[in-house]
């Protein structure tokens, strides 16, 4: 016990002290200086604004390809349900020149989408894709179908199934799975870092915005974007609970 | 016909964003031939890189393993006021940004930071050295072992360790005839996913190395430093080689998760 408390302190908490007490040395009104300057907004909008289209995108494509994994059978099913990990598992430098050598200056298909906006999507994108699946799948496998035939033989449609029937007992799955992908989003670098070509207020994210700032000896301006970081993934982690504890809800009551 | 589209969709998404580029890098490597590949990988620079990345890999996965562990049963096994929010800390590096970790230990660090006058004052380095690398690749591989070992824990329950404890064992004899027996898969799962994590780790270790050619460079970063110098053949060559890394680890996780969670 006092070996954990202690180890956290040191390799968690203590470098989380470190970080709050340089932002906020210079008081509230320096700080919201620091965090309002135009880059600093241009690169936490930029930043935001792609990790809600990757999570409303992960939700939408997690979903049926769970729903694939579980209720479709064909040849390749289970090498499909092995790569969906791929990206856990492979160095996030490494996929960004993936998407490089096929969506950069190369590109055998014609489309080269290097500094651009759209490639910080298709970077968040391959990051991010486990997420939404693996914490839908666990659910799909275990969700009782006799009730889906019912609603069928009662007239329901195939729509009306899936909207009243299966999405109300996945949906914490979903939403756990999209937080998770959003705190990813908005945290990452190395799959951006060569594909973006990092422009100020064009193709900078957050991240790469604090890197830079700390290359440049600006900590004030690295510190105070890394804070609004800090606390958004404070907040994910927190709302994670929560759907988690939502998840949970039927087992809790039986 | 529904059935259908749905498998389609879900096949092109995996082949558009992650098996059509995963194949292009291969080509890629091979594509003007094996002698520049070859040279790449062989250079100085390249294999201090990877003998670097091998050295932060085997510190830091021991000690998260350790901390993974106690830390667990310090969850599920002992009550203790706080202990939400010891697992909110834990899956705290989960949802935090490496660059974000990296400026932290920067700021205690560094020539201007907590620590920095005195470590100076000792003459001892830690920014721009290995030892803040190892901090921080322990820092983003923190949650993993714990994470794998607290479900495995929650589910055993407290029953066999309660009677092994009756009949007169040790609390370090209990934990390693009977708890240990029982978490050990758990363990090696989260192991491989350390393992993953620590060898793959850019953001927090591009803040704290200063990027030293043959001194601080790690694989990831060495990938990064030949795309900048357009050496293409030797990033893409790291990069296939650290993938191939990847795909052992996949194998890896395919044959040790969890057997309810296989379909």
């Amino acid at each position: 016990m006092g070996f954990v408390t202690t180890f956290l302190s040191l390799v968690v908490l203590l470098p989380i002290a470190a970080l709050v007490w340089t932002s906020g040395k210079h008081g509230w009104h320096e700080f919201w200086t620091v965090v309002s300057a135009p880059e600093a907004v241009a690169a936490l909008k930029l930043t935001l604004g792609a990790a809600v289209i990757v999570s409303a995108l992960n939700a939408v494509l997690g979903t049926i390809t769970a729903w694939v994994l579980v209720r479709d059978d064909f040849a390749g099913k289970s090498l499909m349900n092995a790569v969906i990990d791929l990206p856990f598992a492979l160095p996030t430098i490494v996929g960004g020149l993936t998407l490089l050598a096929l969506y950069g200056p190369a590109s055998p298909l014609g489309i080269n989408i290097a500094f651009t906006r759209t490639a910080i999507l298709l970077a968040l994108m391959f990051e991010t894709l486990p997420f939404v699946v693996r914490t839908v799948q666990p659910v799909l496998l275990e969700l009782d179908r006799e009730a889906e035939e019912a609603a069928r033989s009662l007239g329901a449609s195939e729509a009306r199934v899936f909207r009243s029937v299966v999405l109300p007992n996945i949906l914490p799955g979903i939403l756990s799975g999209v937080a998770l992908a959003f705190a990813r989003a908005v945290g990452e670098i190395g799959a951006i870092v060569l594909i973006s070509g990092n422009l100020p207020f064009k193709t900078e994210v957050a991240a790469v915005f604090v890197f830079n700032h700390i290359q440049s000896g600006d900590q004030n301006g690295a510190s105070a974007v890394a804070v609004v970081m800090l606390v958004i993934a404070f907040l994910l982690l927190l709302a994670i609970g929560g759907f988690r504890y939502l998840a949970t809800r039927h087992e809790r009551h039986a | 016909m529904r059935r259908y589209g749905l498998r389609g969709v879900a096949v092109f998404y995996l082949v558009a964003v992650l098996l059509g580029p995963l194949a292009m890098v291969f080509y890629r490597a091979f594509e003007r031939g094996l002698h520049p590949l070859w040279s790449s990988l062989t250079d100085p620079n390249t294999i201090h890189a990877f003998k670097l990345t091998l050295e932060i890999t085997a510190l830091a996965v021991p000690v998260n393993t350790v901390f993974g562990i106690v830390c667990a049963l310090a969850i599920v096994r002992q009550r203790f006021p706080g202990a939400g929010i010891v697992n909110a800390i834990v899956d705290l590096p989960l949802a935090l940004s490496p660059v974000v970790v990296g400026l932290m230990l920067f700021l205690l660090y560094g020539r201007t930071g907590w620590f920095g006058s005195w470590l100076q004052g000792h003459g001892i380095t830690v920014l721009f050295a290995t030892p803040s690398m190892v901090i921080a690749t322990i820092f983003v591989s923190l949650p993993f072992v714990a994470r794998e070992v607290v479900p495995t824990l929650r589910e055993l329950g407290d029953e066999q360790e309660q009677a092994a404890h009756t009949l007169g064992a040790s609390g370090w004899q209990t934990f390693r005839r009977v708890t240990l027996p029982s978490i050990r898969w758990a363990v090696v799962y989260g192991v491989v996913l350390t393992t993953a994590r620590c060898l793959g780790e850019y953001g927090a270790v591009a803040v704290v190395s200063g990027h030293i050619e043959g001194k601080t460079e790690t694989a990831t970063l060495r990938v990064q430093d030949y795309y900048e110098n357009f050496n293409q053949a030797g990033s893409y060559g790291i990069a296939i080689v650290l993938a191939a890394i990847s795909v052992i680890v996949l194998l890896a996780m395919t044959l040790l998760r969890p057997k309810e969670e296989i379909a």
